[in-house]
C-alpha cells in the first residue's frame, strides 16, 4: 500500500526529471556561463582568464568588422524574411481553396524543409556560380551581364536569402494554411453577400484574423534569420570560408562569433560577448516586430 | 519552383563532372551513378561512409530516447497530479524560446571538460530530451489519452509506469510518431554544434562530410552532388512515407502554439 502510495507521489517527478537534468546542464548552465565567461579575457591559448569586466562589450562597440556583420545579418534578414512571409501568405491563401491533389502540393511545398541547409548551401552555391551558374545563364539569356555572387555584397545577400526563403517558404505557408482554416467560413458568406471581393476580403478578414499566427511566424524567422551560419558558411568556399568572402562580404553574426571563439582566435571572452550582443539584437527586433504588425492588424481593422 | 534544385541534384548525380561545364544545362539524367558513388566512397577526404554511419547513430538513438522521456513528461503533465507543475510546465515553454548559439561556447568548454570533443556522445547527450518534445506530447495527451482508463488500471493495481507502457504510449502512438520523425530530421540535418564539436576529419557526421567532400581546392562537382544526394535520399524515403503525418503534424502544433 505504502508502495502504490509512494509511486503515485513521486513517479511524476521522476518522469520530469531527465527534461531538467538535461536542460540544467547541456542548457541553463552554458547560458549563464556564457555571459561570466564574456566579462573576462578568456584565452583559450592562455593559463589565466582574468576578469575584465565589460572591456570585450565596449572593444566590440569600436569594432569595424562586428559592425559589418551586424549589417550583413540584418540585410540578409530583411531581404529573405520580408518576401518570405508575403509568399508564404500567398501560397497558403490559394491551398486553402478546394484544390484537386492538396496533399501532393502541401507535400511539394514542405521538401524542401526537409533537405538539410548543407545540401541546400552546396546546390544553390553552385546555381549562383560565376562561371557555369545556371543563373548566371538564366541572366544571359534575357540579356544581363554575369554577377559574381561571392565578391559582390549585395549580391552575395540576395544569393544567401534566395536559400533561406527556398526551404523555408513552405514551411511557414503551411503554419498559415492551418491558421485559415480555423476561420469561420460564415464570415466570408456574409462578406460576399455586402460585396466584399476576394481582395478585400483577404485584407479585411484573413490577415486581420491570422495575426497571432503572423507574429508566431515572424518571431519564428527572426530567431532563425538573425542566427544564420550554415548557408553563408557554406556558400563561401576556399582557405578561410568563415570569414564570408574576402571582404567579409558575407560574414554573419554567428560567423563572427565563431571567428573570434574557434579557429583561428580562440577568444572565448570575445566571442560571448559576441553571443549575447547578438541575443539582446533578436529581444529587440522581436519586440519592434511584434508592435509593427499589432498596428498593422489594428490599422486594417480600422478602415474595414 | 520548389522541386527543382532537388531534382536537379539528383540529375548532376547521375552524370560525369562535364555536366557543370554545359550550355546550356542537362536536364535529363545521365549514366554516371556507380561511378560517382564509388569515387564518392573513395574519397580520402570525406570519410562519407562512416558520416553516414554517424549519422544513423546520432539520429537513431536521439529519437528514440527523445519519444520516450518526451512521452513520459507529456503523461505526467497532462494526467497526474503534482505540486508545481503549472510552474514547472512553464519553464519548459520558456526554454523552447532562448536560441541555441548563445550557448555554443560553454557547451563546448563543457565538452572539453567532460573530454567529449570528437565523440559522438558530444552531440547525442544534449539533444536527449527537447522541451519542444515535451510540450508536443503533454498537448496530445492531455485529450487523446482517457483519464477513466488510467482509474480503472490504477484501480486494477497497477503501477504509473506500468500504465504509462500499457495505456499511455499506445495513445501516444501518432504524436510520438510525428515527434520522432521531426527529431530524426532535425538531428541528420544538424550543422552547426557538430562543426563545432566533432573536429576530427576523420570521424563525421553527414553534413560535415558534404562540407568536406565540397570545400576541395579542385572539386569534381557530380561526387559533391551525388554526396548530397545520398544524405537527402533517406530523409526523402520517410517523407514520401509519412509525409502526411508530418504535414498534420506541423500545422496542429502551430495552431496550438
Amino acid at each position: 500500500m505504502w508502495l502504490a502510495r509512494l509511486d503515485t507521489k513521486a513517479s511524476p517527478y521522476l518522469y520530469i526529471a531527465p527534461f531538467f537534468v538535461i536542460f540544467a546542464i547541456f542548457g541553463a548552465y552554458p547560458l549563464g556561463y556564457t555571459f561570466w565567461v564574456s566579462l573576462h579575457d578568456w584565452d583559450l591559448l592562455a593559463a589565466d582568464h582574468p576578469f575584465v569586466g565589460f572591456d570585450n562589450y565596449s572593444k566590440l562597440l569600436g569594432d569595424g568588422d562586428f559592425w559589418n556583420s551586424v549589417l550583413n545579418t540584418l540585410g540578409i534578414f530583411v531581404i529573405s524574411t520580408v518576401p518570405q512571409l508575403l509568399l508564404a501568405l500567398w501560397l497558403a491563401h490559394l491551398l486553402n481553396r478546394q484544390l484537386r491533389a492538396r496533399t501532393s502540393f502541401r507535400m511539394s511545398i514542405l521538401i524542401p524543409n526537409i533537405t538539410s541547409t548543407a545540401a541546400v548551401a552546396i546546390v544553390f552555391g553552385q546555381l549562383f556560380s560565376r562561371e557555369f551558374g545556371m543563373i548566371n545563364w538564366a541572366l544571359d539569356l534575357i540579356g544581363i551581364d554575369a554577377i559574381d555572387w561571392r565578391n559582390n555584397k549585395i549580391g552575395s545577400w540576395v544569393a544567401i536569402s534566395t536559400m533561406v526563403d527556398w526551404r523555408w517558404t513552405g514551411y511557414n505557408a503551411l503554419i498559415f494554411l492551418a491558421a485559415m482554416q480555423s476561420i469561420p467560413k460564415d464570415l466570408y458568406e456574409s462578406a460576399a453577400i455586402d460585396g466584399a471581393n476576394p481582395v478585400r476580403q483577404f485584407w479585411s478578414i484573413t490577415v486581420p484574423m491570422l495575426r497571432p499566427t503572423i507574429i508566431f511566424c515572424v518571431i519564428i524567422s527572426t530567431i532563425g534569420g538573425l542566427q544564420l551560419f550554415t548557408e553563408p558558411l557554406l556558400f563561401n568556399s576556399g582557405p578561410n570560408p568563415i570569414r564570408g568572402g574576402p571582404l567579409r562580404e558575407s560574414q554573419t553574426m554567428t560567423m563572427y562569433m565563431f571567428e573570434n571563439a574557434f579557429a583561428p582566435h580562440f577568444n572565448f571572452g570575445y566571442g560571448s560577448a559576441i553571443a549575447w550582443m547578438l541575443f539582446a539584437l533578436i529581444v529587440v527586433i522581436s519586440l519592434i516586430n511584434v508592435l509593427v504588425i499589432r498596428r498593422l492588424g489594428n490599422s486594417t481593422r480600422k478602415e474595414g | 519552383m520548389s522541386i527543382f534544385p532537388i531534382y536537379w541534384m539528383f540529375v548532376v548525380a547521375t552524370r560525369s563532372s562535364d555536366a557543370m561545364g554545359q550550355i546550356p544545362p542537362p536536364l535529363t539524367p545521365g549514366g554516371n551513378l556507380p561511378g560517382n558513388i564509388e569515387n564518392l566512397f573513395a574519397n580520402p577526404d570525406a570519410y562519407f561512409l562512416t558520416g553516414m554511419l554517424n549519422s544513423a547513430i546520432v539520429a537513431g538513438t536521439v529519437t528514440v530516447s527523445v519519444v520516450l522521456f518526451s512521452s513520459l513528461a507529456g503523461f505526467a503533465f497532462a494526467k497526474l497530479r503534482f505540486k508545481g507543475s503549472n510552474a514547472l510546465l512553464l519553464v519548459i515553454i520558456a526554454t523552447m524560446m532562448v536560441p541555441t548559439q548563445l550557448g555554443v561556447i560553454p557547451l563546448y568548454m563543457l565538452m572539453t571538460q567532460l573530454d567529449w570533443n570528437d565523440r559522438l556522445a558530444a552531440v547525442i547527450v544534449p539533444a536527449l530530451v527537447t522541451g519542444f518534445g515535451v510540450f508536443l506530447m503533454r498537448q496530445y495527451a492531455s485529450q487523446a489519452v482517457s483519464t477513466e482508463l488510467i482509474e480503472a488500471a490504477r484501480v486494477d493495481g497497477c503501477s504509473t509506469l506500468r500504465i504509462y507502457w500499457s495505456v499511455v504510449l499506445p495513445a501516444l502512438r501518432p504524436a510520438a510518431a510525428v515527434l520522432g520523425l521531426l527529431t530524426f530530421m532535425t538531428m541528420w540535418n544538424d550543422f552547426l554544434w557538430p562543426y563545432a564539436v566533432l573536429n576530427d576529419p576523420e570521424n563525421p557526421t553527414v553534413q560535415l562530410s558534404l562540407r568536406a567532400l565540397s570545400n576541395g581546392y579542385y572539386n569534381d562537382m557530380s561526387q559533391v552532388f551525388t554526396g548530397t544526394a545520398l544524405a537527402t535520399l533517406p530523409l526523402l524515403i520517410v517523407f514520401i512515407i509519412f509525409g502526411r503525418q508530418i504535414i498534420g503534424g506541423i500545422m496542429e502544433g502551430a495552431v496550438k502554439a
